[in-house]
């Protein structure tokens, strides 16, 4: 049986995503006024176009290229001894603590509690009509699957071959991937949970949505 | 109290409120003493005090009216763009009500319509002469503001409502019915959605600078590209508290301010700014781009001025009537009826012309339409050629004018049947030498020590011919000695590795050896890279950039641009030749303020248009960038947008190849009339081209657009654009382009 209680807990243990800037290439490095305990923004707008704040300068050949935050989040670490040196790529500047929202801890426990099925290789992926149907005129848990079942068309360059479902019984609960997308191998396709299951991740996502505070 | 009297309350309160409005806090002991009149009487006329109600309300309205006269002599600019854009004035639909005898729509009908801010109209006046009644038909086209307001988006026509106007100005010219055309906007609706706000505006200009039909445009609110479009006209007509201008004066303030991300302006320097754009119907009479006014009543003319509308019938009538009459041939009865219509005591309706033309009169009144724009806005560009080299000019243009129509219409449309018979002549004497020749031939193969080619060809190694990849460019751009490295804008997305200056702005030619990012390059790597070396000629270069509306700081930042592009204009034109095919080159540059079109660039432009005709050259118009309308210049900039594309129709219907290249970044008036108009328009990669930027459509719509919506790939999509070419390929391209497509004067074919 699933603790969800437990999957939460441990999460609210450590509620952030540890994200480490690495320098993306060889150069001088300045760092902008930042200092542990600063809260700064990601990538902005409604296309993401503006970019996110600038936490160091990092200069080669002459040519100074920011290096910005990429998630919103706190400084909890800013590598201040390598101001004005000489780094190599790779190299670690700042730790930034970028706390979970609400969404993004929804789909961590999904991914943890859900059986995942996988692509199997890079190509277009379809339900069969006879789920797609299901799934159109209601919703993706109405759908059954079991061990064997015929349940996706991959399709690749206009070819065009049935896959066949793995793993245990149960409904669809989550649909990863979109229409006439091209997915990678081993991106998670759906998610299935079983039958039993179904009421107990309602209820975590009723939890997490009410309980979770976002900062 | 009285009914009647309720009503004329009301109507005052209306007034009063409307004075307040336009001066917007300005004049207020007029208005406090307007309304403690105005209370009081009421307070009288409500306990039933007043005994003679109607006398004391009739003062009350000769004070109203007493102070609207005396205010309205101290309107300011500002002031006027404050009473176009009033919900009280009055709208196209009170005129199609009051001015025309019926009407009906035809261009859709209140919020069931592509674009209801475009209102047509099919329209009749009646006429007598005598017993006689003639009815006469016009088709009415104007933006709507109000009678729905609500969906009406303020007279701000997106670019499906000009492709209506446009429909139904085609189908006046194939009834051969006048057009009348009003104004009342604030701006055209900047969406690049098809057809494209710059792109329709393009073709509605072209299209109306060569209508067969009579053209009256009556301004109101005249806002530079959405006036435009319908607004090239035989006779146009302003109303005296109109406004006609390049940018609304909150946006030109917002560009003086530089103010970035929906900053607001202050109220000081909008009023400034409106004060020095010239925006006033005198202002536009007296440049010569509006040909008469129409005097308002104080303050602004409102739906219940029926005055008004009978003399706007009146002029609206004369100037229909003038333009029918001017086309006539007979110059003496020609100018009998102008005195006759133009003496203000005459009663139009009372007078009776037809409004039909005859085919010869069609092409005379397009012509004198064409003749007039061409004409427009010359004294606002500072002609710096000193006065023999313009005597010269004029004369060898008429002496060469003969010999140009001998070579061309003579010489090379009988070229063929000559140069048949000259080869004919010449296989004859070929055959005779070889006959007479052959002994000599026959002794010398027998010679020893010669060798056989075919011989040499086969055994020994071949060489290395010259290609094109070994081949340096004829002038690097100076940035090619900085010695740093550069990031691709795209290389978050492609990864593309740094680039080293020097291999960039020199070998790669400011291309992204991974991506094909374009690099913007100088208008000077163009000039001498694309075209053959020491072809250039360059002509004009003495037209001078100026500040013909004496714009406050406006000078000193001119005479800034010239010296650091080197040039007197934003607009450079030479001939040049690719191949030893020759052209002439329109270049507008975006080092030069942007690119901004004004007086000078519109004159060189006409002219170089007016060169490649007689010439019988291809006209490339190479816009390196360009901003728009130089808005310093007021009218004197937003009148070269019908000329321009005036002078264009004119070369592309003389039998013209017009073709334009973008690069950088190119938007607004110029797009949207003389360089969107062309046929056959290429765009270099990494190039954007719209009719608003960004900030402006944030501004104007609300709405914040994809960080892509600019891309030429888009324009190219949509069809305003052919082709997109690699800056490096300019060269071959374009000489592919001059042999395969476009008219039929082409001095090479």
């Amino acid at each position: 049986m699933l603790n969800i209680s437990q999957l939460l807990d441990e999460i609210k243990a450590s509620p952030y995503r540890e994200i480490v800037v690495v320098a993306p290439h060889t150069g001088k490095i300045t760092f902008a006024e930042i200092a542990p305990g600063d809260r700064v923004h990601g990538p902005q707008g409604q296309w993401k176009e503006l970019p996110g704040d600038r936490l160091a300068t990092l200069e080669r050949e002459r040519n100074p290229k920011p290096v910005c935050a990429p998630e919103n989040g706190e400084i909890s670490l800013v590598h201040k001894e390598l101001n004005g040196c000489f780094v190599e790529a790779g190299t670690p500047l700042v730790v930034l603590r970028h706390m979970l929202t609400r969404d993004e801890v929804q789909r961590t426990i999904l991914q943890k509690t859900l059986h995942l099925f996988l692509a199997p290789e890079r190509a277009k992926y379809y339900f069969t009509p006879e789920a797609d149907k299901k799934i159109r005129s209601s919703d993706a848990h109405s759908v059954t699957v079991r061990d064997g079942m015929e349940l996706f068309i991959m399709s690749r360059m206009k070819r065009e071959v049935p896959l066949h479902y793995t793993g245990p019984d149960g409904v669809i609960y989550e649909v990863y991937f979109k229409y006439n997308e091209n997915l990678d191998a081993g991106a998670p396709l759906i998610g299935v949970c079983p039958q039993a299951h179904l009421h107990v991740i309602h209820d975590m996502i009723i939890r997490v949505q009410t309980e979770w505070t976002e900062t | 109290m009285d009914n009647s009297i309720e009503k004329r309350l009301h109507n005052l309160r209306e007034r009063l409120s409307y004075i307040t409005d336009v001066f917007a806090g300005k004049h207020s002991d007029s208005t406090v003493m307007l309304e403690e009149r105005l209370t009081f009487f009421a307070g009288r006329a409500m306990s039933g005090a007043s005994e003679n109600a109607y006398a004391e309300l009739a003062t009350v309205e000769d004070l109203f009216a007493h102070v609207e006269r005396r205010l309205d002599k101290t309107l300011s600019p500002m002031d006027k763009v404050r009473i176009v854009r009033h919900p009280q004035r009055f709208c196209l639909r009170d005129i199609l009500e009051n001015v025309y005898d019926n009407f009906t729509e035809v261009g859709g009908q209140d919020e069931h319509s592509l674009d209801p801010g475009m209102l047509i109209a099919r329209a009749v006046i009646t006429r007598s002469r005598g017993k006689k009644k003639y009815m006469q038909s016009i088709m009415v086209i104007g933006q709507e503001k109000g009678h729905g307001a609500e969906y009406r988006n303020g007279g701000s026509v997106k670019p499906w409502g000009n492709a209506k106007a446009l429909q139904y100005m085609n189908v006046a010219e194939t009834e051969g019915i006048p057009i009348h055309t009003y104004i009342f906007t604030p701006g055209s609706y900047p969406v690049e959605d098809y057809p494209g706000a710059a792109q329709q505006i393009a073709k509605n200009i072209y299209n109306m600078a060569g209508l067969s039909v009579p053209i009256v445009a009556v301004v109101s609110e005249g806002g530079s590209g959405g006036a435009e479009a319908i607004g090239l006209a035989d006779k146009r007509l302003m109303l005296s508290h109109g406004y006609y201008s390049v940018i609304s004066p909150e946006g030109a303030a917002a560009i003086e301010g530089r103010l970035k991300n929906g900053e607001r302006a202050s109220p000081e320097l909008i009023e400034h700014c409106a004060a020095h754009l010239k925006i006033q119907a005198e202002d536009n009479l007296r440049f010569g781009y509006v040909d008469k006014i129409i005097q308002e009543p104080p303050l602004g003319a409102r739906p219940w001025h029926f005055d008004f509308f009978r003399s706007l019938r009146q002029d609206v009538i004369r100037a229909t009537d003038e333009v029918v009459i001017s086309t006539r041939k007979m110059p003496v009865l020609r100018g009998l009826a102008l005195a006759r219509h133009r003496n203000p005591e005459t009663d139009i309706d009372g007078l009776y012309i037809r409004w039909g033309l005859s085919g010869a009169a069609k092409a005379r009144l397009v012509h004198r339409r064409q003749q007039k724009f061409l004409r427009l806005s010359r004294q606002a560009a500072r002609d710096r050629r000193p006065f023999l080299t313009k005597t010269a000019t004029t004369f060898l243009d008429w002496i060469s004018k003969p010999w140009v129509s001998f070579k061309y219409d003579f010489y090379h449309k009988h070229q063929r049947q000559i140069s048949t018979l000259m080869e004919e002549i010449n296989n004859e004497i070929d055959m005779i030498k070889y006959r007479l020749l052959s002994p000599w031939r026959k002794l010398r193969c027998r010679l020893p020590g010669r060798q056989d080619d075919k011989a040499q060809e086969l055994t020994t190694l071949s060489t290395w011919e010259e290609s094109g990849r070994s081949r340096k460019w004829n002038y690097l751009s100076p940035r090619y000695k900085i010695d740093r490295t550069l990031t691709c804008p795209n290389s978050e997305s492609y990864g593309c590795l740094d680039l080293w200056g020097p291999d960039l702005f020199a070998e790669f030619a400011g291309v992204c050896s991974h991506c094909g990012y374009h690099f913007p390059m100088e208008p000077e790597w163009y000039v001498h890279n694309v075209f053959d070396a020491g072809s250039i000629i360059e002509f004009n270069s003495e037209i001078e950039a100026g500040n013909p509306l004496d714009f406050p700081d406006f000078s000193d930042k001119i005479t800034a641009a010239k010296e650091k592009a080197r040039a007197k204009s934003g607009c450079m034109t030479f001939e040049a030749r690719i191949d030893n095919i020759k052209m002439v080159v329109a270049m507008l540059m975006g080092t030069f303020r942007g690119g901004s079109v004004g007086a000078a660039e519109g004159y060189k432009f006409v002219e170089a248009a007016a060169r490649a005709a007689k010439k019988r050259y291809p006209f490339l118009a190479y816009v390196h960038g360009t901003a728009g309308i130089r808005i310093q210049e007021g009218t004197h900039g937003v009148i070269q947008m019908p000329r321009c594309t005036v002078a264009v129709r004119r070369y592309i219907e003389a039998g013209g190849l017009y073709m334009v290249l973008y690069d950088t970044n190119s938007f607004a008036g110029p797009v949207a009339s003389f360089l969107g108009c062309s046929p056959y328009q290429f765009a270099v990669r990494s190039s954007n081209i719209g009719f608003a930027g960004p900030g402006v459509i944030k501004e104007t719509t609300g709405m914040d657009i994809p960080p892509k919506y600019h891309r030429s790939y888009r324009a190219l999509s949509r069809g305003h654009i052919q082709g997109i070419w690699d800056r490096r390929q300019i060269r071959p391209n374009i000489k592919q382009a001059l042999l395969t497509i476009g008219g039929r004067n082409l001095y090479y074919r």
